[in-house]
């Protein structure tokens, strides 16, 4: 087995208390993932229906509409993940750092992916009509677009994943290496089916909102468009059930005991459960009286999505306290013993200076 | 170091942040700050005029800020720290614990652009539609866009100014200390005029694009984008004075050494030339787009574009000047050790308190001398990985292997294809920092320079590319193993 590494920290103080940091970085991250599963899923439902609208053209309308929301959500999802970063930067220094280093050319090639991705997202939804007669080189590309969106996160997950595990340090040889580490898989498919399911609840949003010009153009009446909404929130969040309960066992083991994450995963569960019926029972309404339980399912939604911010912080707290406690007393140890040779050296050349 | 070694051993680390950083400049420059003031001062006039075209122009050029910004330009924004974060984490990490708020409040404030400048993008048409109050609402929205653009910079800068001279922070380790330093006021004034000025030139360039030669709007708009640019010039020329004054009271803080002083010298004579040739070219171009608008090629606008490029290259380049051997200054060398460290690492050795080691390749065991023993052989490979160890640790960060500004090129300079011994190169490292006051001393004992030196014998034999972290991993040394267990009886003892 590989030693486990303990490096030093930076010797300056945090710039706050602990708890303002874990709240920016749980607050923002939530905020910025919401946004990113609006991307992500955004991308996935236009190339869907867009593959739809070659036999029914109103598909087409409607994998217009959706692209259309890509490009403000994808613009808030950059914008709101840099908070966190500057939070997770000053939390987790070194486990942060580390994991960027090991993994450092997929890291940084996260910046001309995004720009590539962003571009094509530009390039597919601006020059829609004029694409019109290269109808299949328009959906190769929101193929390409969707492969992007579908490959980035999966860079900024290994690299979360890594940065817990510093026992694996020594033993990962670049991001394939890393991404095979175990847990890594599961959090990626309980990441990639929120994406279609809160896509889904943006959509009923989306098409409640709307005015009956605007309906009427996509082909479609309202409570149908909604009810794919609730549809596409449905289905994902049922396969949860099965993915979620995976991710969470496949964590690996950690010293400190795990009780208060399984508890919160636990409640989460069981919201979920009320969140889905509720969900089921908006798919079944007629057209008068689809949409009634929108906002209670939003709320569960938000209870939800904040439960699993709150059970991710405290398993990685679980996963890096007792890391963290060695790493804190070998900084200490480390900036006695340079403030003593400092004393030492300073003391000397004041002698050679009195000579 | 206490972090694994991302390393580029081709472009060199360095140029990884130069070019993200570059183009991250030139983006917020001169199509955010300078240019959303410019678009929204269209929009008004086009307004005041009624006359749509103006509308129409300035909604053409604020979309390809759009979408530009949008990408590029917020993505190379996040690939600074990323990059940074990569090849200088602990120069990074410590400017984060220091200016959290500053960073936390600029966040705030890009939200607010972002959200701004999605407003005002997504609509420009509707509320031009519906005009009146709410046209002079939109109007209103394109200033408080341009206001915040140039506040997000006006944050940023101070991070900046402190990089280079953190003033009384060393004594102080407040955060308005370090805000407040004495390049601050300077810098700011420099670049906000050079911004409205780089954003007069490209909106130019795009009037060219977006209007028909024989138009005579072509000429209109021309003209007055011209006025504007030849507005900002004495600025530029009056602020830049100001900085250039300002730089040399802050180097001396740093360096008093006669060749540092006279590198800077070249840079202040070769700076004052590029701007004036700016300024000219500037003056020329813009004064022949306003006579004689329907000749002017496209071609001829890239010319002060490319000038001010250069100029603002060339001044960005003051910050290595005035920065070096620091990245901190004052208080962490360019090599990522704290000046507090160096008595400590000097007495004792870098290597007994790296936590890491960056494990040899098979390439770079290729050339070993040969008529060793087995046990000679092992024992040479020890030390040269040991010598890899301290280079990885004290030189990487702005030197490579094989590429640019590399270790080997500066040695062949300097030995020629003598074999570089370690009476050569320890030697000289040994007192570098003296003949190349740019560069940190040399930050461990006697015995690491010999170790150093091995390993350059060796990358001398092997002409090796060497690999970062990112790639080969690292392994973990045993001193520190050893020191864990020991640490982690201590806590359990203090628990009990």
């Amino acid at each position: 087995m590989n030693p486990i590494p303990v490096p030093r920290d930076i010797p300056l103080p945090m710039p706050a208390p602990e708890p303002i940091l874990v709240a920016v970085l749980v607050i923002f991250f939530l905020m910025h993932i919401v946004f990113v599963n609006f991307m992500v899923g955004g991308a996935l439902l236009t190339l869907y229906y867009q593959l739809r609208g070659l036999k029914e053209r109103r598909y087409d309308h409607l994998a217009y509409e959706i692209a259309s929301t890509i490009t403000a959500n994808k613009s808030l999802a950059v914008v709101l993940g840099v908070g966190p970063l500057l939070a997770i930067n000053t939390l987790y220094t070194v486990y942060f750092y580390t994991a960027n280093a090991l993994t450092g050319a997929f890291w940084i090639s996260i910046v001309p992916l995004v720009i590539t991705a962003f571009v094509l997202t530009y390039i597919h939804k601006y020059l829609w009509h004029q694409m019109e007669r290269a109808k299949a080189f328009h959906i190769a590309l929101a193929g390409i677009i969707c492969l992007l969106f579908l490959f980035i996160p999966l860079i900024f997950l290994t690299n979360i994943n890594l940065m817990l595990f510093p026992d694996k340090w020594a033993s990962v040889q670049g991001f394939f290496s890393a991404l095979m580490l175990p847990n890594v898989f599961s959090r990626y498919a309980h990441f990639i089916l929120a994406c279609p399911a809160m896509t889904g609840l943006f959509m009923v949003w989306l098409f409640r909102r709307k005015d009956e010009a605007e309906i009427d153009g996509t082909g479609f009446g309202r409570a149908e468009l909604m009810r794919k909404g609730y549809q596409w929130a449905l289905w994902p969040t049922m396969a949860q059930f099965i993915v979620g309960p995976i991710a969470m066992l496949t964590l690996p083991k950690t010293e400190v005991a795990l009780h208060s994450v399984w508890a919160v995963f636990g409640v989460a569960i069981l919201v979920s459960l009320g969140m889905a019926h509720l969900m089921f029972a908006e798919t079944r309404r007629d057209a008068a009286e689809i949409g009634r339980s929108f906002v209670p399912i939003c709320a569960l939604m938000l209870v939800v999505v904040s439960l699993m911010g709150v059970g991710r912080h405290l398993y990685r707290e679980a996963a890096v306290t007792p890391h963290r406690e060695l790493i804190r007393a070998k900084t200490q140890d480390y900036m006695g013993k340079a403030e003593e040779a400092k004393r030492e050296a300073d003391a000397a050349a004041a002698a050679r200076r009195k000579k | 170091m206490d972090f694994p070694v991302f390393h580029l051993d081709g472009m060199g680390n360095r140029w990884l942040i130069a070019l993200i950083a570059i183009l991250h400049v030139l983006i917020n420059h001169g199509l955010a700050v300078g240019m959303m003031p410019l678009v929204a001062a269209m929009e008004w006039y086009g307004e005041k005029k009624k006359d749509p075209r103006w509308d129409n122009l300035a909604f053409q050029i604020l979309f390809v800020c759009f979408l530009i910004t949008t990408t590029v330009g917020a993505l190379t924004g996040v690939g600074i720290w990323l990059s940074v974060s990569l090849v200088n984490p602990y120069s990074i990490g410590s400017l984060i614990r220091v200016f959290f708020w500053a960073w936390f409040t600029e966040w705030l404030v890009f939200i607010t652009e972002v959200c701004l400048i999605l407003a005002y993008t997504l609509t420009w048409k509707k509320w031009s539609e519906r005009g009146g109050i709410w046209k002079k609402r939109h109007i209103r929205l394109g200033f408080a866009l341009a206001f915040f653009s140039w506040v997000t910079m006006a944050i940023i800068v101070a991070i900046l100014g402190f990089m280079m001279d953190p003033g009384n922070w060393l004594t102080d380790h407040s955060f308005w200390t370090g805000v407040l330093n004495p390049l601050y006021l300077p810098q700011l004034a420099f670049r906000t005029p050079l911004a409205a000025a780089m954003a007069g030139i490209i909106a130019m360039f795009l009037i060219l694009f977006f209007t028909a030669k024989r138009d005579a709007f072509r000429n209109a708009a021309l003209r007055a984008v011209g006025a504007w640019t030849l507005a900002f010039a004495p600025f530029v020329v009056v602020a830049g004075w100001w900085y250039y004054t300002s730089v040399p009271a802050a180097m001396q803080g740093n360096l008093g050494v006669a060749l540092a002083t006279m590198e800077f010298e070249d840079w202040q004579t070769k700076f004052l030339q590029i701007a004036l040739f700016t300024a000219v070219t500037i003056l020329v171009v813009v004064q022949f787009a306003i006579s004689r608008p329907h000749l002017l090629p496209k071609a001829a606008l890239l010319v002060p574009f490319v000038a001010i490029l250069w100029m603002t290259g060339h001044f960005e380049r003051v910050r290595e000047f005035i920065r070096k051997p620091y990245v901190i200054g004052q208080y962490m060398y360019a090599n990522g050790l704290r000046v507090d460290d160096y008595a400590l690492l000097q007495r004792d050795g870098i290597l007994k308190y790296a936590t890491y080691s960056n494990p040899l390749t098979g390439a770079e065991k290729v050339g070993l001398p040969e008529n060793l023993t087995e046990a000679q052989r092992s024992n040479l490979l020890h030390r040269i990985q040991k010598g890899k160890d301290v280079f990885m640790d004290t030189c990487s960060r702005c030197h490579t292997g094989q590429g640019v500004n590399s270790i080997s090129g500066i040695l062949q300079k300097m030995f020629g294809d003598q074999e570089w011994s370690t009476d050569l190169t320890a030697g000289t490292f040994e007192f570098m920092h003296y003949t190349r006051p740019f560069m940190p001393p040399f930050p461990g004992t006697k015995d690491e320079l010999v170790l150093l030196g091995e390993y350059l014998a060796q990358l001398q034999r092997s002409k090796a590319v060497i690999p970062g972290a990112q790639s080969v991993g690292i392994t973990v040394n045993p001193v520190s193993a050893a020191r864990l267990a020991e640490t982690k009886r201590q806590i359990k003892g203090d628990a009990q």
